[in-house]
């Protein structure tokens, strides 16, 4: 007897996703989250809990929205010449809570290009990387892409980007109020033959289903949403919730995917509930959607689906550029939600990016989608300048603050065998299981792409008026400095590609419809299963996949088909 | 408002020293409230919830009600972790399954054993001696300084919000939140650029 059609494992965009899907679809599932819940009161009529809000202390510098890195840490080197680890702690932490990576986004959600799913067809082989083409188009996850951004409620607006993909409709809202800052920084990239247009992101500009629209409050990225205008899985989890067919477990610490004697069926899940007991839920599916860091850490320690021997491997994150621009005026960077304009320009490679390539004896590269943003809160300010006498002054001059403007380019990092998550042979979590261990180094397109597109960034900030600027990349660059203020480990909290999809079960973790090659009822519902990164924020793709998957496992058709 | 009848961790003298290195780091950190903000960190167990995580979801000082001053229940883990990172791991096998932790409360106690019951009489150039002698307590002070005086009220630091009141921040603005308009400064000309630098840019 089962406990349910499906359990599904991590409530974040994709586990969310999932369960709205599969519930609509007349399933009854169980989602177990190993995080607390701040989000939803799970009992009718599944109010907000009102436990989000502007602290900085909380969600900046207490784990509010977990993991707690001495409870939960993760391990970091760069290869095996680093030894077992250079870091124990904070490892790409994406929160670890009811809602998952959801509520700290800042939702910006473009989708990816046509191009996107065949890097290889359309660019060729770059050695040292196992640069592939994804098993499915653009076009088929079309219709989901739609969906989704209906779903969440994304606010954009259609035709802004020239470099943007075929769309069947416009957004369901149009876009937000501009940040100041990027009313400097969008019309001197254009001037510079750059184009930039406004983000599509998952705030509401007006109300959207039920919810209000964003007021600009300022505190987005890193913060739950006290007012809920975020299209954060708040919405599908209600949805999922008020068919009274979804039931949510925080605090379940899964340890184990049960199979039956055959090996090839999982029969359930085995967790650990908030006492430590063992609980399990059978169910005929199982979904894991934990994030591309916890989701092969499970399988690794369960040595489930591996036949391959992929698990883990071919992990992407985006290799971040920032350059910072200071200038002599406040921008407002606190008013807003964080980023308001993107531009493309970088991942659509011109003339000029293939020969400085060529030049650095690579075939071609790409950069990716940069961000025009600000906002960073007075504590984060503070601990960055020197203590002492003169402490008061410059948080009054305010220079690395309400003076800062920040490009952010998500640079499309290529694959590579040897970037994986595996188990750390000593550290441990609170439970006592192994840490996850995070090996990672940029290939020197990475690095080539960065060095080439940061003085572009530069230019169009003092063509903006910036007085200063200087430009870095995330941790960890052979030639920069060791410990930077941005720590060891990548900064970034993309991470994408530990149980690749593929069309071949030698070379791939997860078939074309995300169901793991060696176990028939168990599908993956998270970024595990990008083959490229891309160089976009992956939330809008990873949902739009875990979509499509729901929908083939309940066997319904595209949205709108 | 929560208000402390006095100090719950720390001694009455220890309150003091806090008060006097802290404000050295961070000028003005003393006034604002900086040793009742470490007060309340490493006592935040001796409260129920402990002061960990204000609640929410608005502080009452931009509409809606006062949330923040009902401080959150941790889950199990979470305590597990907060009392290790305070209180130290103290030989408990729960704690020490990466090996013992330093909390908090010893590093204070250490830290301030170092600096010395007569730090707060001292001149500037001995305080900065005694707080050069002990890099990595200095450099843990400093950030609480700083989180102090810049962190939420609720927390016992930046008294009444002097510290935002000082550089121009609005702190939490939920509900109320910001107009489009004015998202922008008011003396944006038709460029957008301010017609001149504003050193208080906040309106």
């Amino acid at each position: 007897m089962n406990d349910a059609r499906a359990v599904i494992v991590g409530s974040g965009p994709g586990g969310a996703t999932a369960a709205d899907v599969l519930t609509a679809a007349g399933w009854d599932v169980v989602i177990l989250e190993k995080g607390r819940n701040h989000l939803i009161d799970l009992e009718a009529p599944y109010e907000p809990k009102g436990e989000f809000s502007n602290d900085e202390l909380k969600f900046g510098f207490r784990h509010f929205l977990g993991p707690d890195p001495l409870a939960e840490p993760r391990t970091f080197r760069r290869g095996e010449a680093d030894g077992d680890r250079i870091h124990v702690g904070d490892v790409n932490n994406l929160p670890s809570t009811v809602g998952g990576g959801g509520p700290h986004a800042d939702g910006k959600l473009p989708r990816f290009r046509e191009d996107d799913f065949h890097v290889r067809s359309a660019f060729g082989p770059i050695e040292g990387a196992a640069v592939e083409d994804w098993p499915l188009t653009y076009d088929e996850l079309e219709p989901y892409y739609a969906e989704v951004e209906r779903l969440i409620g994304v606010a954009g607006a259609a035709e802004a980007n020239p470099f943007a993909a075929w769309r069947s409709g416009p957004y369901p809202m149009p876009p937000g109020p501009d940040m100041y800052g990027a009313t400097l920084t969008a019309p001197a990239a254009e001037k510079l033959g750059l184009h930039p247009y406004r983000a599509p992101t998952g705030a509401n500009s007006e109300p959207y289903d039920g919810r209000p629209a964003c007021n600009n409050c300022g505190f987005c990225g890193f913060y739950g949403c006290p007012i809920h205008a975020k299209g954060d899985p708040i919405a599908s989890l209600r949805r999922a919730l008020l068919t009274g067919r979804c039931e949510i477990r925080p605090e379940a610490y899964v340890t184990e995917v049960v199979l039956d004697g055959s090996g090839r069926r999982a029969t359930g899940v085995r967790y650990l509930d908030a006492g430590r007991r063992v609980q399990e839920v059978r169910a005929e599916h199982v979904v894991l959607a934990c994030g591309a860091f916890e989701t092969p850490r499970l399988l690794l320690r369960n040595g489930l689906a591996n036949s391959s021997g992929l698990v883990g491997r071919f992990l992407t994150v985006h290799f971040q550029t920032f350059v910072v621009g200071g200038f002599p005026f406040d921008l407002l960077g606190d008013r807003g939600r964080a980023v308001t304009h993107l531009h493309d320009d970088f991942i659509v490679p011109g003339p000029d990016d293939v020969a400085a390539a060529r030049e650095a004896g690579l075939p071609w590269m790409k950069g990716g989608v940069v961000e025009h943003g600000s906002a960073a809160g007075p504590i984060q300010e503070a601990v960055e300048y020197p203590p002492g006498e003169l402490h008061t002054a410059a948080m009054r001059e305010s220079a690395l603050r309400r003076k800062l403007w920040v490009f952010t380019m998500q640079g499309e990092d290529l694959p590579q065998a040897t970037n994986r998550i595996d188990l750390d042979p000593a550290v441990v979590d609170a439970w006592g299981f192994p840490a996850g261990r995070l090996t990672y180094s940029p290939h020197r397109h990475e690095l080539v792409a960065s060095a080439h597109f940061a003085p572009k960034l530069e230019a169009v900030l003092r063509e903006a008026g910036a007085e200063w600027t200087i430009a870095t990349t995330s941790p960890p660059a052979p030639d920069a400095a060791f410990d930077t203020p941005l720590g060891v480990a990548p900064a970034s909290r993309h991470i994408m590609g530990t149980c690749r999809m593929g069309a071949d079960p030698a070379t791939s973790v997860v078939d074309p419809e995300g169901r793991f090659w060696d176990v028939e009822n168990m599908v993956c519902a998270d970024s595990s299963v990008f083959v490229t990164a891309a160089g976009y924020n992956p939330t809008l793709t990873l949902t739009a996949l875990a979509h499509r998957t729901a929908s083939k496992l309940a066997g319904i058709g595209p949205p709108g088909g | 408002m929560i208000r402390l009848v006095g100090p719950v961790w720390l001694s009455p003298e220890d309150h003091a020293v806090v008060a006097a290195a802290g404000d050295r780091l961070v000028p003005g950190s003393a006034e604002t409230g900086v040793a009742d903000y470490v007060d309340t960190l490493l006592g935040a167990f001796e409260f129920d919830p402990p002061r960990i995580w204000a609640g929410g979801p608005f502080s009452g000082r931009h509409g809606g009600e006062a949330g923040f001053d009902s401080f959150l229940a941790l889950g199990a883990v979470e305590e597990l972790a907060w009392r290790t990172r305070i209180e130290g791991s103290r030989g408990l096998p729960e704690r020490e399954f990466n090996g013992p932790v330093r909390g908090l409360q010893e590093e204070y106690r250490d830290g301030l054993a170092s600096l010395g019951t007569d730090f707060a009489t001292l001149s500037p150039e001995e305080q900065d001696a005694r707080l050069g002698a002990v890099p990595e307590f200095k450099a843990l002070l400093y950030r609480h300084a700083c989180e102090g005086m810049y962190g939420d009220p609720v927390y016992g630091g930046n008294r009444g919000g002097a510290g935002w009141a000082a550089i121009g921040f609005a702190g939490d603005v939920q509900p109320r939140g910001w107009t489009a308009v004015e998202m922008r400064p008011p003396a944006a000309s038709e460029d957008g650029r301010p017609p001149a630098a504003s050193e208080d840019g906040h309106a």
